[in-house]
């Protein structure tokens, strides 16, 4: 009979069809956006084997330097993990530039307000504060889609730009360095420093980074939350017919990554500039976004997926003094990976 | 603050003439994304499509522009723009309409990678921030030129503002009064419809879809080649994304497009007075800068917000079409 | 080689296949000219797919077709339209928001291409055909505006326009009242007095004797016989169609109601576009009965299923559950209150193809004991859950674990079923809750309804298939624009009664009562 054709070859192919997908998928996008990376060095006429054999290096080559790819994994994680819950929610926020900003603004103004407070509270308040910002910063787009019903694709990515103007404004005015006539503001008091390891660069902010993994799984997989969350991103309609508030869920996935995106903020901030001004960004808010596809909104994948970003810029790094090659290689290489997973990805699932 | 400045005429012309122009990267790629969505297919590409229509037609026309070529320099560059923007849109189709992949996040996905290879291009291929085109020349329609005010405000622009106007119309009258676009838009609406009436869904979408990132990849190049004349990064700050907006703002018609586009163009053009006024009035600087820049995009905010009545939006909008399914 | 009854159509070996399903088994079909041939069988028997072939939408994986002898191949439905083939969808292809005249010449090259015709002239030749079959449309209308017949009439003067010569209708009487259903037939006439063949697939046995000369029926993707309409019946038929005896109506015994507890005062609900849906609506559901509510599609069903359900608000009126005012209230409180909803739109809101089955079973009930424990999930529990229900509910499936959307319509319907009842709900909201299932899955659903009805259940049944409606109910509630025409005990209903009503009529109302309206 026919129904029993269907179910009869639904699970075994599924099985092992769905994991060749989800890892391979990855795998061809990797080896393309290297490719096409490849390409681009070739254009600027340079030996691609001997650029990519610098950026392994650079990236990887030896202890410090692989500090400091965990380093610059810790923002791309955050990012892509709160992303992750975001995602797998359908609510598309792209304003996780904006709210990095923002969470480095508000956990800035902490960290320069209280200098006389003993370490481990100060350090904990602008945290906290970093947090919040992004917080505040991703609900006005909530606020906006659940009462108004705009599209947060486009509210997020305007309050991008407005965030980096308003922290433009605050470093050249009201915070500027006493003194100083750099659009920047005053360095970050000692005791806002977060601990590190030993004799590491490897600060606090690494583990909490670390430690989002199992809680973002636990949240979305083992929680109620988690599966209305998931229901909601699947069909919010059918969510809504179970009695699940799609605009509680939203709300509540733009609050989730906004804060990590402002943990993020005020942890490089603080880590990495050690001052408020325009430029304390590499990027990470569409680079969040791309970790986050790339790592099928898994959290494990986004680990292996930020690491390998992390790994591309600080390679990319290295290419830029050896060779002269720019840092938006490193960009162009990362989005045409995604770009290959997609299409890997989709071909998979129209067989 | 001197309002005598400001009110005045030679002021708000001026102010009135450069909202035309400014408005126009936005319009065209506004008008490219009416016809896309029309069709149900959804860039949210454009950013990036015109970030690198923006560069290679600086380029086409930078290199062009000393040469046998000299004289058409700048429309040369337009065309290169429109090139640029369709291979962008040739990347979205094949990933949207054949292989059906997700298109918020193929658009999305799309914009980083126009922006890092156009940056990466322009970082290769030009050593110095200081390469510059010699844009358009002006062209001042005889007659009507000469109308005080109107004339001015007009009827004085250079060609790309004009190709703009006329291209609003061609769109419109495309759309709505040509059987392509009737079956254009039928793709967008019931492309199931389409299909059992012997039409060829796939293929209109890729047509409009490659349309609509060609305006888009124009609008860049206007931009750069013609208007400011240099690229750098960031350039497009964010006018590919207003232009997403506009389109729900002009509920996918070429006729608000305008109005919208005119609206941004407008409040770009106050931005950029106020601010040089505020260099040269030292009173002025209640207001900062930074304030002033971020209009076009509260504005987009708060355009949107407003925006009431019936949505025309495509019904199938952003979908992917399964063929043969009914 | 000439033979007096040349088919006009000739389908031979047809095989297709879908991933995960055979729907065409090496079918062999033949039209000829002037008769009006019905395909018969239950849903998911491969008539859709049979005819989607034939009218160039895909191509079989095997197997040949001719057309007036000649073979026939087809890359698209243009080829199929050059040909003189024309289909009217069971769901239709229409653009909501083009007038009629634009839906006709959609796909038909202009005069003046690419500047569209002139409307006037357009309007002109479209006024003459549709006098010319009896199909009266006004081709200035935007089709949004038009009633669900209407909208039939304009495909069926669409595929005429583009020179049908073969007219394919795929389940045309699913959305038309009895009387509807009768001048249906009486446009198939006349199409073949003007010359037209008729394909005319269906499920419904007494249409199919009604409208034929000739009838196939297609079992599982096979022919299991193709017969002269008068040489058959209905037994004959459903054997057919089934392969073993079926029993018509379900076996039913009387309905002992008590007391009401769905009661809907004067319900005003508008729809998405802000017009009035429900109009004044007044019912009442008892303990221990089963309302049935009849009634076309599109005359305000959906927005009733959604106002008592809580997904949409009422303008005006009052719902009460169990004594509990619930007009106001979302789906969490409803079903608090004690309703549990069979949705007509099976995967826009009742299960999630993505998630697991044993996910699917306690969708509304995740965050409660035993399924969630201390703010974790339970996944033993959500477990044994699932392989319980699956089990009770014969559900076919190799584990509780796979997706949900690997499920036959059936057994994903017996899900639903399964779910819904399994949380021992007061009243029972059961819309559409057989559509698109086979035949088997329906008598569980029909057997597993008149069940719960006599354990004391309230049901609210909403269904478009007055056959179903007949069988089900203990009272009859007939909807027409939004109102209920009148409200008669099954036993004494009459079916034309019930149509006329359904069709507007107000004086079969006031005739037929058995008891004073809804109450």
């Amino acid at each position: 009979m026919t129904v029993a054709t269907t179910e009869a070859n639904a699970l075994p192919r599924a099985h092992w069809a769905k994991w060749v997908v989800t890892l391979g998928a990855p795998l061809v996008g990797v080896i393309v956006g290297l490719a096409i990376g490849a390409l681009l060095i070739l254009l600027a006429g340079r030996d691609p084997i001997a650029a990519y054999g610098v950026m392994w290096q650079g990236a990887l080559g030896g202890p410090r330097q692989i500090e400091e790819t965990l380093l610059k994994t810790t923002p791309l994680l955050l990012m892509g993990l709160g992303l992750t819950a975001a995602f797998r929610a359908r609510v598309w926020n792209i304003g996780g530039e904006g709210q990095y900003f923002m969470g480095a603004l508000l956990g800035g103004i902490v960290a320069l307000s209280f200098p006389h407070w003993p370490r481990p509270l100060l350090v904990t308040a602008m945290l906290a504060a970093g947090i919040v910002g992004g917080v505040l910063w991703a609900l006005i787009p909530g606020w906006l889609k659940v009462r108004r019903g705009m599209n947060e694709i486009i509210s997020t990515l305007m309050l991008n730009y407005i965030a980096i103007l308003l922290m433009q404004y605050v470093a050249r005015g009201p915070l500027q360095e006493p003194g100083g006539f750099l659009p920047q503001s005053a360095q970050f008091p000692d005791a806002a420093t977060l601990p590190v390891l030993g004799s590491t660069r490897i600060h606090l902010g690494v583990f909490l980074a670390v430690a989002c993994v199992p809680i973002v799984y636990t949240l979305l997989w083992s929680t109620p939350l988690g599966f209305r969350l998931r229901a909601v991103g699947m069909r919010a309609s059918v969510a809504r017919y179970a009695g699940i508030s799609v605009n509680t869920i939203i709300l509540f996935a733009l609050a989730f990554s906004g804060a990590l995106a402002g943990l993020a903020g005020i942890i490089e901030v603080s880590t990495l500039y050690t001052r408020l001004s325009g430029n304390i960004s590499g990027g990470y808010g569409f680079s969040g976004i791309l970790v986050a596809l790339l790592g099928r909104m898994h959290p494990l994948g986004v680990t292996v997926a930020s690491v390998f970003f992390a790994a591309l810029v600080i390679g990319a790094q290295s290419m830029k003094v050896v060779y002269g090659l720019p840092d938006s290689l490193a960009s162009a290489i990362q989005a045409v990976v995604v770009l290959s997973v997609l299409a890997a990805d989709a071909l998979a699932h129209r067989r | 603050m001197d309002w005598s400045l400001i009110l005045n005429w030679a002021f708000l012309i001026a102010l009135v003439t450069s909202g035309i122009r400014l408005a126009v990267p936005i319009l065209l790629a506004t008008l490219g994304e009416i016809i896309t969505e029309r069709a149900g297919i959804l860039n949210l590409g454009l950013e990036g499509v015109m970030t690198l229509g923006g560069l290679v037609g600086f380029m086409a026309a930078y290199y062009t522009q000393t040469g046998p070529l000299a004289g058409v320099s700048g429309w040369i560059g337009l065309a290169a723009g429109m090139v640029a923007g369709m291979a962008m849109g040739l990347i979205l189709a094949v990933l949207a309409i054949t292989l059906q992949a997700d298109q918020v996040i193929a658009g999305v996905t799309l914009v980083v990678f126009g922006q890092g290879v156009a940056n990466y291009l322009y970082g290769q291929l030009f050593k110095s921030l200081t390469a510059r085109t010699s844009g358009l020349p002006l062209l001042p329609i005889p007659l009507l030129s000469q109308i005080p005010v109107l004339g001015d405000i007009f009827f004085n622009h250079d060609g790309s503002v004009y190709l703009t106007v006329f291209l609003v119309i061609l769109v419109w009258f495309f759309l709505f009064r040509t059987t392509w676009g009737l079956r254009l838009r039928t793709m967008g609406e019931n492309p199931a419809a389409g299909e059992t009436s012997g039409l060829n869904v796939n293929r209109t979408r890729y047509v409009a879809t490659l349309l609509g990132s060609a305006l888009a990849g124009l609008g860049g190049a206007v931009l750069t080649a013609v208007q400011l004349r240099l690229f750098r990064e960031g350039i497009i700050a964010g006018r590919g994304w207003i232009a997403v907006a506009l389109v729900i703002f002009a509920n996918w018609r070429p006729t608000l497009a305008l109005a919208g586009a005119m609206l941004l163009g407008l409040a770009d053009s106050i931005q950029y007075r106020i601010q040089a006024l505020s260099q040269v009035e030292r009173g002025v600087g209640t207001i900062p800068y930074e304030f002033l820049l971020m209009l076009p995009y509260v504005l987009t905010i708060l355009v949107l917000l407003l925006r009431t009545g019936r949505s025309d939006a495509p019904e199938v909008l952003g979908r992917p079409y399964l063929k043969g399914e009914s | 080689m000439s033979e007096a009854n040349a088919s006009i159509v000739e389908m031979r070996g047809i095989v297709k296949s879908f991933p995960g399903v055979l729907a065409n088994a090496g079918i062999d079909f033949d039209l000829l000219p002037g008769e009006i041939h019905a395909l018969l069988g239950e849903n998911g028997a491969g008539k859709t797919t049979l005819m989607n072939i034939l009218y160039g939408l895909y191509p079989p994986d095997a197997g040949e077709m001719r057309f007036l002898g000649e073979r026939l191949v087809l890359h698209s439905a243009a080829d199929a339209i050059a040909r003189g083939l024309g289909m009217v969808h069971q769901h239709f292809m229409l653009v909501k928001p083009f007038t009629v005249a634009e839906n006709i010449v959609l796909g038909q090259q202009s005069p003046r291409e690419p500047l569209m015709e002139s409307p006037p002239i357009v309007h002109k030749r479209l006024e003459a055909l549709s006098q010319q079959y009896g199909l009266a449309i006004d081709p200035a209308a935007e089709v949004w505006t038009l009633s669900v017949g209407e909208q039939q009439r304009v495909e069926i003067l669409k595929a005429l326009y583009r020179g049908a010569r073969v007219l394919i209708l795929d389940e045309p009487t699913a959305v038309l009242t009895p009387q509807e259903v009768r001048g249906l037939l009486d446009i198939l006439r006349r199409l073949v007095d003007e010359g037209k063949s008729i394909v005319f697939i269906s499920h419904k046995l007494n249409e199919v004797l009604a409208a034929s000369t000739r009838i196939t029926v297609l079992r599982d993707g096979k022919v299991i016989g193709t017969v002269p309409t008068s040489q058959t019946n209905e037994q004959d038929l459903a054997r057919m169609m089934v392969g073993r005896e079926v029993i018509l109506r379900v076996s039913k015994g009387p309905a002992h109601p008590e007391t009401p507890r769905l009661v809907i005062q004067d319900l005003h609900v508008s729809d998405d576009r802000g017009l009035p849906s429900l109009r004044g609506v007044n019912l009442e559901v008892r303990t221990g009965e089963i309302l049935g509510i009849a009634g076309v599609a599109g005359n305000g069903q959906t927005e009733l299923e959604e106002a008592v359900a809580g997904l949409r608000r009422p303008t005006k009126g009052r719902i009460t559950l169990s004594g509990q005012d619930t007009t106001h209230s979302g789906p969490h409180a409803v079903s608090t209150a004690g309703l549990a909803h069979i949705p007509s739109d099976r995967y826009g809101m009742g299960m999630l193809r993505d998630f697991s089955i044993a996910e699917n079973l306690v969708l509304q009930r995740v965050g409660e004991r035993p399924f969630t424990r201390r703010g974790w999930l339970d996944e033993a529990a959500i477990r044994h859950n699932a392989r319980e229900l699956v089990s009770a509910y014969d559900v076919r499936t190799p584990s509780v674990e796979t997706l949900a959307g690997t499920l036959s319509g059936g057994n994903a319907q017996k899900m639903i079923l399964a779910r819904e009842l399994d949380r021992h709900p007061k009243v029972l909201l059961a819309a559409q809750p057989t559509r698109g299932l086979d035949v088997s899955a329906i008598e569980f659903v029909h057997r597993k309804l008149v069940e719960q009805r006599d354990a004391g259940m309230a049901i609210l049944l909403i269904s478009t298939e007055l056959d179903e409606i007949l069988a089900l109910s203990d009272r009859i509630a007939v909807m027409y624009e939004g109102q209920i025409m009148g409200v008669v005990d099954a036993q004494s209903a009459d079916v034309n009664a019930l149509g006329l009503m359904m069709a507007g009529s107000t004086t079969a109302r006031t005739e037929n009562q058995a008891a004073p309206e809804g109450v």
